[in-house]
């Protein structure tokens, strides 16, 4: 089932009667049977937007269409959503079975089937071996699967997962997003999930859809949107470590940093902001790079090793203040106090105007 | 250390301690002795009293007394049938309070304020409304051409007396009941009633499947709790009938009634230990009820 979204707003009023505009005029296709990552730093809007999916919350502006079929104003239990919230909500005097038949009895399906329905559902969730249990004897990652379950259970045109890992700690997090994908795949319904994690977003979505302010940011497949930001902000939202942001100017067709040249650029003469992924470094052996640093604290993990580099600036602002990382490879020994020189892959470079905006 | 501690936590516990073993372990602990003396006489030897000895007459005497028997048909019923229709009507209450955020904190006070109120002076003025020319609710039963009931007078029937004391306790007791029923609505997560929504259920569904057996630790405290102060009622007769204790004398007399008329009857030997005994069989009868309550609900309530 398509979601289609048109203007959708929605403005709260809070007690000293300021407007707060959480979801701002979005307008956002979602295409049919796609697992789509709604991404964004707390209070974007997020969770807002998907609330307003669900129905429980009404719009202030805007439509919702399900298909062909308009939803805007529709009550929740109208909408034919299924909806895991955060906390699971599970009711925690029902025992698992009981938790997943509830949405079946409420809607009077016949006993044998919704019976076997329930067993169904649990097996696809993996719960099969639990049905009696009560959620508190459950780990939190069997919890969500349950919620999950239920939500399912009754065969919604559209899942919603509102922060499905949040609540989970790093192990069962990996083990639950596989877990996502896999019944989303085999039940192939559309599903939208809310995450303010951009990791787990880019490793579970179909498309990732990064939001701040209540505005959508960009849009699209998670590997694209991370090699072709849009803006700063999308920049430097996904991917850790972060993208570092330098100062730049473009003089006669040359971009430099702190007064050092980097790279050539058919751009106008302007100040940039330059941004460059941490994997975007290249050692410079032959140290030709005029864009040479000395190495402040060096950290290897495995496979790779990060030197982490602070420049502190002087006096007269020809050198900005910045701390910044890059990734190189580990069989490189180099050690704290070294002057590196770099050459950037012109790839993971991306400058942008001083709003933020993407300049081509 | 360990025992320095403990001395601490003694010291923290004295004066609670003391003022309950003096006022309820003490008195609980004698009245079970004086209801075996026999022909006690509490003020005689100065006030030491006497006694000629121990005996189970006092339990049976009571038991083949009328009254007693009276009394407790009387307890019985009120408590039987007033303790779960004021906890099905608070809990109706306090839910449709929830549902009117905006009203709902004038509306608790109103419905709070019978428990601030004297309750023998609120039965005095239900004895008014109650009355056969003048009252309230005969003046609303001839709207409907319901000819004048006699609730509580010389010539009132059993039934009506006892439907008096019956709206009066419930709407007395309504109070409390609603105060704890709505603090513990406001402890239900919002979430379980979005997902409920969301999961097609209906308002008495919710009510029934959701909000019931979330709020059933509290709806067990309030049922233990108020079943224990039923079987205790008295004020309420007194209140309602003044010291005739019905519109015929004694016809609505409650146990603990029956225990005050006899402790205070100077009129023949050993009154002192049927009064006692009385008290024991209530406080037995007590017992049993707040036992079958807990190891029913242990069973029902598993969360």
């Amino acid at each position: 089932m398509e979601i289609k979204m048109l203007d959708l707003t929605k403005i709260f009023v809070s007690k000293d009667k300021r407007e707060v505009h959480a979801v701002d005029h979005v307008d956002l296709t979602i295409p049919s049977g796609k697992l789509i990552g709604l991404l964004g730093p707390s209070g974007c809007g997020k969770s807002t937007t998907l609330y307003l999916l669900a129905g429980l919350l009404r719009q202030t502006q805007g439509q919702i269409y399900f298909g062909e079929d308009e939803v805007s104003d529709m009550p929740p239990e109208k909408r034919g959503i299924g909806l895991v919230f955060q906390n699971y909500a599970l009711y925690p005097h029902m025992t698992v079975r009981e938790n997943i038949l509830f949405p079946l009895e409420n809607l009077k399906v016949e006993k044998e089937e919704a019976k076997k329905r329930t067993i169904e559902m649990a097996q696809l969730v993996g719960l099969g071996e639990m049905l009696d249990r009560k959620p508190k004897e459950l780990s939190g990652g069997q919890q969500q699967r349950v919620a999950i379950a239920r939500a399912l259970v009754k065969k919604p045109r559209v899942l919603l997962l509102d922060e499905p890992l949040s609540n989970l700690d790093a192990r069962l997090r990996l083990q639950t997003r596989e877990e996502i994908k896999r019944i989303q795949r085999e039940t192939k319904i559309t599903t939208v999930f809310v995450t303010h994690d951009q990791e787990e977003a880019m490793s579970i979505s179909d498309e990732i859809v990064v939001m701040k302010d209540g505005v959508i940011q960009q849009m699209g497949e998670p590997q694209h949107v991370y090699d072709h930001p849009q803006n700063l902000f999308v920049a430097q939202f996904l991917g850790t470590p972060q993208i570092n942001v330098f100062n730049g100017v473009v003089k006669n067709k040359k971009i430099y940093v702190n007064d050092m040249f980097i790279s050539k650029t058919t751009l106008e003469d302007q100040t940039v902001k330059v941004g460059v992924r941490p994997e975007g470094f290249i050692v410079d052996l032959e140290k030709k790079s005029e864009f040479k640093f000395e190495i402040d604290l060096v950290e290897t993990i495995g496979r790779d090793t990060t030197l982490i580099i602070e420049v502190p600036g002087n006096e007269g602002g020809l050198l900005d203040k910045i701390t910044f990382k890059a990734i190189v490879d580990a069989s490189l020994k180099i050690k704290a106090g070294d002057w590196v020189h770099f050459n950037i892959k012109p790839e993971k470079m991306y400058l942008f105007d001083l709003e933020g905006k993407l300049l081509k | 250390m360990e025992t320095k501690n403990n001395l601490k936590a003694w010291l923290y516990l004295a004066p609670m301690l003391i003022l309950m073993i003096v006022f309820t372990f003490y008195p609980l602990f004698n009245a079970f002795i004086i209801s075996f003396y026999k022909d006690y006489l509490p003020l005689a030897n100065d006030g030491a009293g006497s006694i000629t000895g121990y005996t189970f007459a006092n339990y049976s005497v009571i038991l083949k007394n009328q009254l007693f028997w009276q009394s407790i048909k009387n307890t019985f019923v009120l408590a039987l049938v007033s303790v779960p229709v004021s906890i099905l009507i608070s809990l109706f209450i306090a839910v449709a309070l929830k549902s009117i955020p905006k009203l709902k904190g004038f509306f608790q006070t109103i419905f709070f304020l019978p428990y601030v109120t004297n309750g023998i002076a609120v039965g005095m003025a239900f004895a008014v409304m109650f009355h056969r020319d003048y009252g309230l609710f005969n003046l609303v039963l001839s709207w409907f051409k319901i000819s004048p009931i006699d609730w509580i007078g010389g010539t009132a029937s059993w039934w009506a007396q006892m439907g008096a004391l019956m709206i009066f306790t419930i709407w007395e007791s309504l109070a409390f009941k609603i105060l704890v029923f709505t603090s513990g609505l406001q402890n239900i997560d919002k979430q379980y009633y979005d997902a409920a929504k969301i999961d097609h259920a209906t308002k008495w569904t919710i009510f029934k499947r959701i909000t019931v057996p979330l709020l059933s630790p509290l709806i067990l405290y309030i049922s233990i709790t108020s079943m224990i102060g039923a079987l205790k009622a008295y004020n309420s007769v007194i209140g309602l009938f003044g010291e005739k204790l019905g519109g015929q004398p004694y016809s609505m007399i409650t146990i603990v009634a029956f225990v005050y008329k006899y402790r205070s009857d100077f009129s023949f030997q050993g009154f002192y230990s049927y009064a006692a005994s009385a008290a024991i069989i209530l406080f037995i009868i007590t017992l049993i009820f707040s036992l079958i309550q807990t190891t029913v609900s242990k069973k029902r309530i598993h969360y």
